[in-house]
């Protein structure tokens, strides 16, 4: 066989990039919509059965309905922006985290930042007896930065390659699951099951100023990347070739750790541990629009806010009026779906 | 004009790598860096490109101290082809357009996509546009990482053994393409390279390193049966076939 292209080849070839451009964008906006079917079956599911249009209204506090209102400002919304800006932070996070350690199991579990979280608030509820409030978030929050800090001091002090840190992060998080495991074993009961309750994750424990609070550094991350999305881009072909396209990878990296790692924190210590949604989202994404930034953010972030909505509407409907706990039900649905994708992925290969 | 003056470098708490390092070059040539393996030819371009820090030394890019500019001034100036091609789903257009970003603000301009079109228009990339990088032949993406690095519209390109995983074909290919580039558009390139033969068909320029210093540079006469032996421990000579000079490598 010759290698010479004819001209129609041509043609075809360039009306494949058109092709892949817009199937990118077909696949954002499929994710957005997914996503607002998604609120508004939120909006719906509950023992309080009302109409979609009062719903709408109650959003606003205009339906006739007081208690629609009450019930949709103050119970629906706070819990399904929770899981929006819960999933959109950990979905993108996974994505930085995977393009800047070159590593595609790379998330805040891997790295030990959710196992940090889990372990503050054992010492908060075991050994400091807390019950509950602001206490165990802010020790569930400064476990996950220590194991930030440990990291990034490991990646800064010593060098490691990227390779290296996310086999650093799978030793912390092995040594954080066993202290935790040590202190329940000192735990009484009511501390035993006040853990397991927190281990759980509760989206529906979130007020409005803890959610304003939690928008906002999700907003820095989605601003900061969106910005460095061609780094990204530079950073997969290569660290070398990162570099002699101008990048400070070394900053670049430092600077997303540090992003990706207070954004998890805040979020595990808020919502409790959920696992792979950072991991399969942009997983997900790649298989459809690639390895491009300019998709795959915009992508990991609507993806991870619809798959944990959607993990959360599954635990709130799968056996009404009972409510699941959403990190018990993310890490049962993720994980086969992750199965999915890599043998799917291995097959394409 | 390119001026390399007193470069060295040593990896940490290693032995010395490079030994001030001496050369000079004229815009629009061609030089090829030789010697045997581990002797410094890779770590030499890596520190003109200051992927790697000599730790002395200047380097003169038509009178600037590359040495002391930022990685984005270097960007802008200088391209480099890594002998480690990347295979990522990326689109042969995505990639290309990498090339552009030194100079990127918040966006690509239309001049941008314009360089980037007569980067792969040169290299006769356009059919493959929409393939993802992951999907072409090892030749293929090397002539996507060379347009790649001809859209940094750099003055001087450093190429990291670009034809070591090639076929022949490739090979005479890509080095075709860059000396023509040399020779039409003043561009000067330096390439790290282990085949002599190729290196004496389309290099103006040779430097032979050996124990991490300068053994001989100048033009196809520093390779003589005496250089070969000294450099190369081999037993060797020049001949003259069709009027193009060629290693041959006795037993």
């Amino acid at each position: 066989m010759n290698s010479v292209r004819l001209p129609s080849e041509n043609k075809h070839d360039l009306t494949d990039y058109r092709k892949n451009q817009i199937r990118s964008i077909a696949f954002l906006i499929l994710l957005t919509v997914l996503l607002l079917v998604s609120v508004l079956l939120s909006l719906r599911a509950g023992s309080y059965n009302t109409p979609v249009s009062e719903l709408i209204k109650g959003i606003f506090g205009k339906s006739a309905d007081k208690k629609v209102n009450l019930v949709i400002r103050n119970n629906r919304m706070p819990r399904i922006c929770t899981a929006i800006v819960a999933g959109a932070g950990l979905g993108l996070a996974g994505c930085i985290l995977q393009a800047i350690l070159h590593n595609p199991l790379a998330s805040a579990s891997t790295l030990g930042v959710s196992q940090g979280a889990t372990f503050g608030a054992a010492f908060a509820i075991v050994t400091l007896n807390l019950t509950g409030g602001v206490g165990i978030s802010l020790w569930s929050f400064a476990g996950s930065i220590a194991v930030a800090v440990v990291i990034l001091g490991l990646s800064r002090l010593k060098q490691i390659s990227a390779e290296g840190i996310v086999l650093a992060g799978v030793a912390i998080s092995s040594m954080l699951t066993g202290a935790t495991t040590l202190i329940q074993y000192f735990a009484n009961e009511i501390q035993l099951a006040n853990l397991v309750f927190w281990t759980f994750g509760d989206l529906g424990s979130t007020d409005w100023n803890e959610l304003r609070n939690m928008s906002v550094m999700v907003l820095i991350l989605i601003v900061y990347c969106t910005l460095h999305r061609w780094d990204y881009n530079a950073l997969l072909n290569g660290e070398e070739t990162a570099v002699s396209l101008g990048i400070n990878v070394q900053q670049l990296t430092l600077t997303n750790m540090v992003l990706c790692c207070l954004t998890c924190s805040m979020i595990v210590s808020r919502v409790g541990l959920i696992n792979f949604i950072g991991l399969v989202a942009p997983h997900i994404v790649r298989m459809v629009v690639g390895n491009n930034h300019v998709y795959l953010i915009p992508g990991s972030v609507l993806a991870g806010a619809t798959l944990l909505l959607l993990g959360d509407l599954f635990a709130r409907v799968a056996i009404m009026p009972i409510i699941l706990p959403i990190g018990a039900i993310t890490s049962f649905l993720g994980g086969p779906l992750f199965l999915y994708l890599l043998f799917k992925g291995g097959r394409q290969r | 004009m390119i001026d390399v003056r007193n470069i060295s470098y040593h990896y940490h708490g290693g032995q010395e790598v490079l030994k001030n390092i001496n050369f000079t070059l004229e815009r629009g040539q061609f030089l090829a860096i030789l010697g045997n393996n581990g002797v410094g030819k890779s770590t030499l371009l890596k520190c003109l490109n200051r992927i790697l820090k000599a730790e002395s030394g200047a380097f003169l890019l038509d009178g600037e101290n590359i040495l002391k500019m930022s990685n984005h001034e270097i960007a802008q100036r200088i391209a480099f082809v890594s002998q480690n091609v990347a295979n990522t789903q990326m689109t042969v257009h995505d990639v290309v357009m990498l090339g552009r970003r030194p100079y990127m603000k918040w966006g690509f301009t239309e001049e941008d996509h314009k360089i980037v079109h007569d980067a792969m228009h040169r290299l006769n990339l356009e059919p493959l546009r929409g393939r993802f990088l992951n999907q072409l032949s090892g030749g293929e993406r090397q002539k996507v990482m060379l347009a790649r690095a001809l859209a940094q519209q750099p003055k001087l390109l450093l190429l990291d053994e670009p034809t070591s995983s090639l076929d022949i074909h490739n090979q005479y290919q890509v080095l075709k393409i860059v000396r023509d580039i040399c020779h039409n558009d003043g561009l000067t390139a330096i390439v790290v390279i282990h085949d002599l033969n190729l290196a004496l068909r389309f290099c103006d320029r040779f430097l032979l390193l050996r124990r991490g210093e300068v053994y001989a540079q100048g033009d196809y006469s520093v390779l003589s049966p005496e250089t070969l032996k000294n450099v190369y421990q081999v037993d060797g000579k020049i001949l003259d076939v069709e009027g193009r000079k060629m290693v041959f490598v006795e037993e």
